[in-house]
């Protein structure tokens, strides 16, 4: 980048910081997150509306672990990554793009390749509640209650259009 | 707005909002490097701040906190000083914008009438933002990582449950998650450093005592609306409503402005964002039908902004946003900012621009360029930047940043294949009205019918 472009870019207010997500389906996967170093969410059961499971991948070192949301192992994840977890990359990939859920795994995917093709990390057991509760968190938000102050901090956040 | 007044108003910066602008800058490095490891050189950007404000009653205590923060001691009071005069130069300098631009488009504003004070508000929650916001200050941006952005989450989860603190916790909710996808911050090629200085500082203002509405009156008459200015981040929505009031009565009418927000999530996005304020059908159906609105006694703060009530609201008879702009826009009177919300981020200012030629991203305006923001089309609308390129009518607001003037459409007139059209921000407040957006959204399912349900079988167990 030009050194000016960069300065004057510095000097705004209003810049797009975060990069919009792309709209997808929620049902199958409603919760997708890049953060605390891996891509990790919640996969709806298939079976059981009130179970769900939580699945993540460590960047770096791909290990990868599922298991429901009370902290039992999902019965389907062995030496190799479950349908959640496939469902999870799936959902990531079209919540993201490919290159930036790429990027923060470290990991390369060549033309035309599959996100999960291209791990080969160990199983892992990570505690599921952590992830949990940043889910209950990211729903907690749909129950806040409605606003009509004045918000005058939102002129910093500008609605700016996503691709159509 | 016509070409004459363009040019009076781009006709140079106004004095002085340059030199004020580069002490800012000095100070908003020294927030990057963090006030633990000032050095000499960003110790002396504190100092030349406060400088910058030693004729003004904030001078000594500006001077203290710069003398006291490059000495190690980084205090609450100290922040807030430092704060408070940065905010201050912002101040000006909007002064001195929001002037020219009312000069040259002959509005007159309001003078600002100092109200009581506001009521007290948590003080434990405003001390844990305070506290958050200092972490920040030491470390500086460079040096936020993962367990700083993360101390924050309590305090935001506190904040967020309590109405009269919601624009702290947008703000701050906004500016963790900006830090939180921006970890480690130092490997990053480029931060936005003035945007995140204003955060923080705002931030620190708001975690005094709250926010300063002041007092409301209350206000009956017919609304008519100019444009829906839309505001988003990953959790938060909010329609600005710009709009006429028209006082029962008689007396002169005004600019106001009323908003609806409403929390969600960042996979919530598009048109999907109306469904969160479907309690509000009146001010939907207005914005969506272009219809004006009768309102009885609702509160209006003293910086113009209406406070929306649903049920003291009803449809009124049709009114054309452009009509409406074109007959009573140049007479009605604009409202003053409340002295704290002085930055100029804030101004929004509705215009009307005809007998333009649309070039890409600007409009030339009787031989004078003005630009148009075309990251500013929000895609639960229906303008997009070849609509506004086609446009031979467009009513926006005028915004100023990164040092220059920019007109954001909020609606546009336009031939498309021979024929006129006329696409405005709210067009889709009831949903959209184009087949080939309803098809996308009918694909993606309702997004917020599914995340309601998981949050009814998954939050209450
Ligand atoms: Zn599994």
């Amino acid at each position: 980048m030009v050194d000016a472009d960069r300065t004057a870019w510095e000097r705004r207010s209003v810049v797009r910081v975060i990069p919009p997500v792309e709209p997808r389906k929620l049902a199958k996967v409603p919760f997708v997150e890049l953060a605390d170093g891996r891509l990790q969410g919640v996969v709806s059961s298939g079976s059981d509306i009130a179970r769900v499971y939580v699945s993540s991948i460590t960047a770096g070192t791909h290990a990868f672990a599922c298991s429901t949301n009370n902290n039992r192992p999902c019965g389907a994840v062995h030496s190799s990554p479950c349908k959640h977890l496939h469902a999870l990359a799936d959902e990531a990939v079209l919540q993201y793009g490919l290159d930036r859920v790429a990027r923060y795994l470290r990991v390369e995917v060549p033309e035309g390749a599959s996100l999960m093709s291209c791990m080969s990390g160990p199983p892992e057991r990570t505690p599921a509640a952590v992830v949990f509760s940043r889910f209950l968190r990211h729903l907690a938000y749909l129950e806040m209650p409605d606003s009509t102050e004045p918000l005058t901090e939102l002129h910093w956040f500008p609605a700016m259009g996503t691709v159509r | 707005m016509l070409g004459v007044q363009l040019g009076e108003l781009l006709a140079g910066a106004p004095a002085g909002v340059d030199e004020a602008l580069d002490v800012v800058t000095g100070f908003d490095d020294a927030l990057v490097h963090g006030f633990a490891r000032l050095g000499e050189e960003r110790a002396a950007a504190l100092a030349a701040l406060a400088g910058a404000l030693a004729a003004t009653p904030l001078g000594e205590r500006a001077g203290e906190a710069a003398e006291k923060v490059a000495a190690g001691s980084v205090s609450d009071e100290h922040l807030a000083a430092l704060a408070g005069g940065r905010a201050a130069l912002f101040g000006a300098v909007h002064d001195a914008l929001l002037g020219r631009l009312d000069a040259a488009l002959g509005r007159s504003r309001a003078a600002w009438k100092p109200s009581a004070a506001t009521a007290e508000v948590a003080g434990n929650l405003l001390g844990g933002c305070r506290v958050w916001l200092r972490e920040l200050a030491i470390a500086g941006w460079r040096g936020v990582d993962h367990d700083l952005v993360s101390a924050s989450d309590q305090t935001l989860d506190a904040l967020l449950a309590v109405p009269e603190l919601r624009g702290a916790a947008v703000l701050l909710d906004g500016l963790a998650a900006e830090l939180r996808a921006s970890c480690p911050v130092a490997t990053m090629e480029r931060l936005p450093v003035r945007r995140w200085a204003d955060l923080w500082t705002r931030g620190l203002l708001l975690s005094q005592a709250g926010a300063w509405h002041g007092g409301a009156e209350p206000v009956s008459g017919r609304l008519l609306l100019l444009g829906a200015d839309v505001h988003e981040h990953g959790t938060v929505v909010r329609v600005q409503v710009h709009a006429i009031l028209e006082p029962a009565g008689g007396s002169p009418s005004r600019l106001v402005r009323t908003s609806l927000a409403a929390a969600k999530v960042d996979t919530i996005a598009g048109p999907a964002v109306w469904r969160l304020m479907s309690g509000y059908p009146v001010l939907l159906g207005a914005l969506a039908g272009h219809l004006s609105v009768e309102i009885t006694d609702m509160p209006l703060l003293r910086g113009g902004d209406l406070v929306w009530k649903e049920e003291r609201a009803r449809a009124g008879e049709a009114a054309d946003p452009f009509a409406t702009a074109r007959v009573r826009l140049g007479e009605a009177l604009a409202p003053a900012v409340p002295p704290l919300d002085r930055h100029p981020v804030r101004i929004a200012e509705p215009v009307l621009v005809e007998g333009y030629t649309a070039d890409g991203g600007s409009f030339d305006l009787g031989g004078h360029t003005l630009d148009v923001d075309l990251d500013r089309l929000p895609a639960c609308g229906p303008l997009t930047p070849e609509l506004v390129a086609a446009s031979s009518s467009c009513l926006g607001l005028m915004r100023w940043d990164g040092g220059r003037w920019l007109l954001q459409p909020l609606a546009v007139q336009a031939t498309v294949k021979r024929k006129p059209v006329a696409a405005h921000n709210g067009d889709w407040a009831l949903g959209p009205t184009d087949p080939k957006v309803v098809k996308a959204e009918a694909r993606a399912g309702d997004v917020v019918a599914v995340l309601r349900e998981r949050a009814g079988r998954l939050l209450r167990r």
